[in-house]
């Protein structure tokens, strides 16, 4: 262990590839592996990551030459407090998810069981590699692993899946294509691909227009990545289509990684100086947040199934956290950052929830829904409290994370972002009550004669979710509560330190 | 201004080429209506993006990079970065092609898989099976 | 839509044509990508690696770590095809359909039915079939041979010529595709199976990944191949160089294994039974 320690950045990417790889061998070889596998080399990684973590607190920042060459010419790895905490998060969200949907995926897929788990883990890496690299390039190559393995995950489900996932290929190869343009400006104008290495260079083309040119096409390309509102129309039907073992990873960690990214390139690569100051983009980037928010949470509210209410649910908050982002103050800036790890965390919680409810009901019409807090009271309870963070009621920690995202929003003296986020609480309340009400109050549909075109099993084999599900599910609804009575700690010890002076 | 436009042009025109393929893919990619044609859209798109970083690295008067007499053993000449051109964008782009190749593969197989769910790859007749139902 | 898209294209296509103004001339030798990180690449790379190829040498030591990735981006394709297409019920087809060898005559046989495994002059054939061609089929036996060894060049010879895993495994992937196409997918099949190509896929990878965890075993960074001149018994010049071997090697499995696991999938849409 000790000698290892100077790898950690490195491990938490290799360990998961080869997890990947070996998964895959055993899906032909011996196919009760596979599981084990894929679930060690998140556990590893999960561990791994935390001691990165715990040193990089007093280290500021880990530096990792890989293949041994220095900077400007090799792949260096850079770990600060920001990212260490992210790649926390993703381990820990990954692997969750993949105890909890054991059973899901072993009767989805019982004969390519290896396929599935090797493309999952493949998938976790990608987005962890993005986090972690300190190069703009191999950003992209991640990027493409996490995108070609996420289509994939996607279309695998039933019904529209594949339909939806070829138009979520098209809208994000455009992204990438276009965030790889952007590298490509880049490259042109400095010589070099180095993110540290292109922001000392930077400040001689502060005038260029291809370094404008170069920052927006990054831009535009991560925003349809993270589907910020005019570009998000790939999202709703994607995610609700899949299958609800690749959701509950996709949807926590897709679009919270794409916004890290950006705050990533704006402060490593294009300096807080260029994006925020010279650009002139802030009034523009919060107005299109404030959009984001209210038509996704008006989105919402049209909706009668569960799982797609929430993807526009997750569109809202995509612009929460842009929005956050672009008023550029310390307070905002620190909200937008707490809100990517609670949002990532309310996110799982509430998908696994919601998982649950549709592997025992097959099915997530809200009429479905009656009577479920007395079948399946614990996933309910989860449920109720992963609503009560998105609405943001303390002690959870939506609350902590809107509260400083608010009090941005009133030191810059956006009072358009202010009513939008109070707008979105008020329908998130609006949208989760009107289930738990359902839930709680209505009785269960059995016996009556209104609507009996049930697809799932007769109403008397309801009962509460197989055990290792509600055991994960259970555990992210408390580190719900925990992360909301700890916001202090991670505020000032961490998310505080990583924010460049500069703001 | 004239003889400015004509002189950028006539030093640039690689580049131009460059954005005209890459719109033609752009503009493919929105308006075909047909699901392999948007493939083919996406493909010119992501070969434009290949050939602008392959064009980086041009150098004028400079040759392929492989070092000459490099296998008699090393350390005989001096070598000047002058002679050779870039191969980094070489480099690169080889890892684009490759994940353009990679993309591809995925994207068939999923109209595949559109196509025998609805039996057709355009996109207004599956619009209009998914209203009917 | 059309009025849409042509908008879109106008006016993104005219803002990158103003962009262009400002560029470097095309082929400036003075322009920053020709002066900023490549002129070390093409000045100490030979003395760094003993690679005259600078592609290779930059792609499989100074950025191998993207390399990894480039083939795990191809082995997750063919994994995302597999997991889309795959159809691993085994339906009974329609009717089958066989020619008598010697003379050429079709036999249908309806539902279920099969020629009994020994009657060796008679082969089965796809029902979307064409005309047996005596000269396609000698002419792609004839060219498999050639393909294969100038796979095995272009692979090996990538340090000292334009080549290397990608390239060589492609070619190396196409000699199965075309004998698949011009025979049919049940012999390619045959002769390679689906696990064959799938574990070998992972195997490629895993030989690129697996050297650079041994380096990093041996006290070094991942992929830092000068670690292996104690175990290659060179020193860490040549070591970089027999190291982008292994890795050219990993790459060349996987790639080729890869594209042929794809070329199923696709071909027969999953189902593995009758080819293109």
């Amino acid at each position: 262990m000790e000698n290892l320690s100077p790898h950690f950045p490195a491990l938490i990417i290799i360990v998961p590839l080869i997890a990947a790889l070996l998964t895959s061998a055993a899906g032909w070889l011996n196919r009760r592996l596979c599981f084990h596998f894929a679930a060690l080399g998140l556990f590893t990684s999960l561990l791994v990551s935390t001691g990165l973590l715990a040193s990089v607190l007093d280290k500021d920042v880990i530096l990792y030459r890989l293949g041994g060459w220095p900077a400007p010419w090799g792949i260096l790895y850079r770990i600060d407090r920001l990212n260490g905490l992210v790649l926390v998060v993703i381990f820990f969200i990954a692997f969750l998810n993949l105890i909890a949907n054991k059973r899901t995926v072993e009767e989805s897929f019982p004969e390519q069981l290896g396929g599935f788990y090797a493309l999952y883990v493949l998938f976790v890496t990608g987005l962890s590699g993005m986090v972690a690299t300190g190069d703009a390039f191999n950003l992209y190559v991640l990027l493409e692993i996490s995108s070609l393995t996420g289509y994939a995950l996607i279309g695998i489900g039933h019904e529209r899946a594949p339909l939806a996932g070829l138009n979520y290929l098209f809208m994000g190869t455009i992204g990438a294509s276009l965030y790889l343009l952007g590298i490509g400006f880049l490259y042109l104008m400095t010589g070099s691909l180095n993110m540290t290495d292109i922001a000392s260079l930077l400040p001689g083309f502060y005038g260029s227009p291809v370094m404008v040119l170069a920052f927006l096409l990054c831009m535009t390309g991560l925003f349809i990545k993270m589907a910020l509102f005019p570009l998000h129309a790939w999202l709703p039907n994607a995610y609700s289509f899949s299958p609800s073992a690749s959701i509950g990873v996709i949807a926590p960690l897709t679009t919270k990684v794409m916004i890290y990214v950006m705050i990533r390139m704006t402060f490593d690569v294009f300096t807080p100086d260029f994006s925020f100051k010279m650009m002139h983009l802030g009034e523009v980037m919060v107005w299109l947040a404030v959009a984001a928010i209210i038509m996704g949470s008006l989105f919402a509210l049209a909706q009668t199934r569960l799982k797609r209410m929430l993807t526009y649910v997750i569109i809202a908050e995509v612009g929460y956290m842009v929005g956050g982002f672009w008023l550029g103050n310390r307070m905002a800036v620190t909200g937008a950052v707490l809100h990517i790890l609670n949002d990532a965390v309310m996110t799982l919680c509430i998908f696994l929830a919601a998982g649950a409810v549709v592997y025992q009901i097959c099915g997530d019409d809200f009429e479905d829904l009656k009577g479920l807090f007395r079948k399946m009271p614990i996933s309910m309870a989860a449920f109720t409290v992963a609503a009560l963070s998105l609405i943001g009621v303390p002690p959870t920690c939506g609350f902590f994370s809107k509260w400083y995202l608010i009090s941005g929003g009133i030191a810059a003296g956006h009072y358009g972002f202010v009513v939008a986020l109070l707008f979105s609480s008020l329908v998130n309340a609006v949208l989760f009550f009107r289930i738990i009400e359902i839930g709680y109050f209505e009785p269960f549909s059995e016996g009556e004669g209104g609507h009996g075109v049930h697809h799932g099993p007769p109403a008397m084999e309801i009962r509460e979710a197989p055990a290792g599900m509600l055991a994960c599910l259970l555990l992210a609804a408390v580190s719900l509560i925990v992360l909301g009575i700890y916001t202090g700690d991670i505020v000032t010890r961490i998310i505080d330190l990583a924010i460049p002076p500069a703001i | 201004m004239g003889v400015e436009l004509f002189s950028d042009i006539a030093s640039k025109y690689n580049y131009l080429g460059v954005v005209i393929l890459m719109m033609i893919g752009l503009y493919a990619m929105i308006a075909k209506n047909n699901l392999v044609k948007k493939i083919i859209g996406m493909n010119i798109f992501q070969t434009a993006i290949i050939l602008f970083y392959v064009s980086t690295a041009a150098k004028r008067g400079a040759t392929i990079p492989i070092i000459r007499h490099g296998h008699n053993g090393h350390g005989h000449e001096v070598i000047h970065a002058a002679e050779y051109i870039n191969p980094l964008p070489h480099v690169l782009m080889l890892t684009a092609i490759v994940v353009s190749v990679a993309t591809l593969g995925v994207a068939l197989a999923l109209a595949v898989k559109v196509y025998h769910q609805y039996g057709t790859l355009e996109e207004d007749e599956i619009r209009g099976q998914l209203r009917n139902k | 839509m059309r009025i849409i898209g042509l908008l879109i294209v106008i006016a993104f296509g005219s803002l990158l044509r103003y962009g262009v103004f400002f560029f470097p001339e095309w082929g400036d030798p003075a322009s920053p990508p020709s002066l900023h990180v490549s002129p070390h690449y093409i000045e100490e790379a030979i003395a760094e690696t003993a690679v005259p190829n600078l592609v290779t040498a930059v792609l499989a030591d100074y950025r191998g770590y993207d390399t990894m990735f480039e083939t795990t981006v191809i082995f997750a394709a063919g994994l995302a095809c597999f997991m889309l297409l795959r159809v691993l019920q085994r339906q009974v087809p329609e009717c089958r359909l066989y020619r008598h060898i010697p003379t050429g005559i079709t036999l249908r046989i309806e539902k279920g039915g099969k020629l009994p495994t020994e009657s060796g002059s008679f082969e089965r054939i796809d029902s979307n079939w064409v005309p047996h061609d005596l000269i396609i089929k000698s002419t792609s036996r004839f060219i498999t041979p050639f393909l294969q060894i100038f796979a095995l060049y272009v692979i090996a010879h990538g340090h000292h010529s334009p080549g290397g895993g990608f390239q060589g495994g492609v070619i190396l992937g196409a000699a199965v595709i075309m004998y698949a196409i011009s025979y049919d997918l049940r012999r390619s099949i045959q002769r390679i199976g689906e696990q064959a190509t799938a574990v070998l896929g992972s195997a490629g990878v895993l030989i690129y990944a697996g050297t650079g965890a041994l380096c990093m075993v041996l006290g070094a960074a991942f992929l830092d191949y000068g670690a292996l001149a104690g175990l290659l018994g060179v020193d860490p010049v040549m070591a970089r160089s027999h190291g982008m071997l292994i890795v050219e090697i990993g790459v060349g499995i996987a790639v080729s294994a890869v594209m042929v696991w794809i070329y199923y999938n696709l071909s027969s849409a999953g189902r593995h039974d009758e080819g293109l």
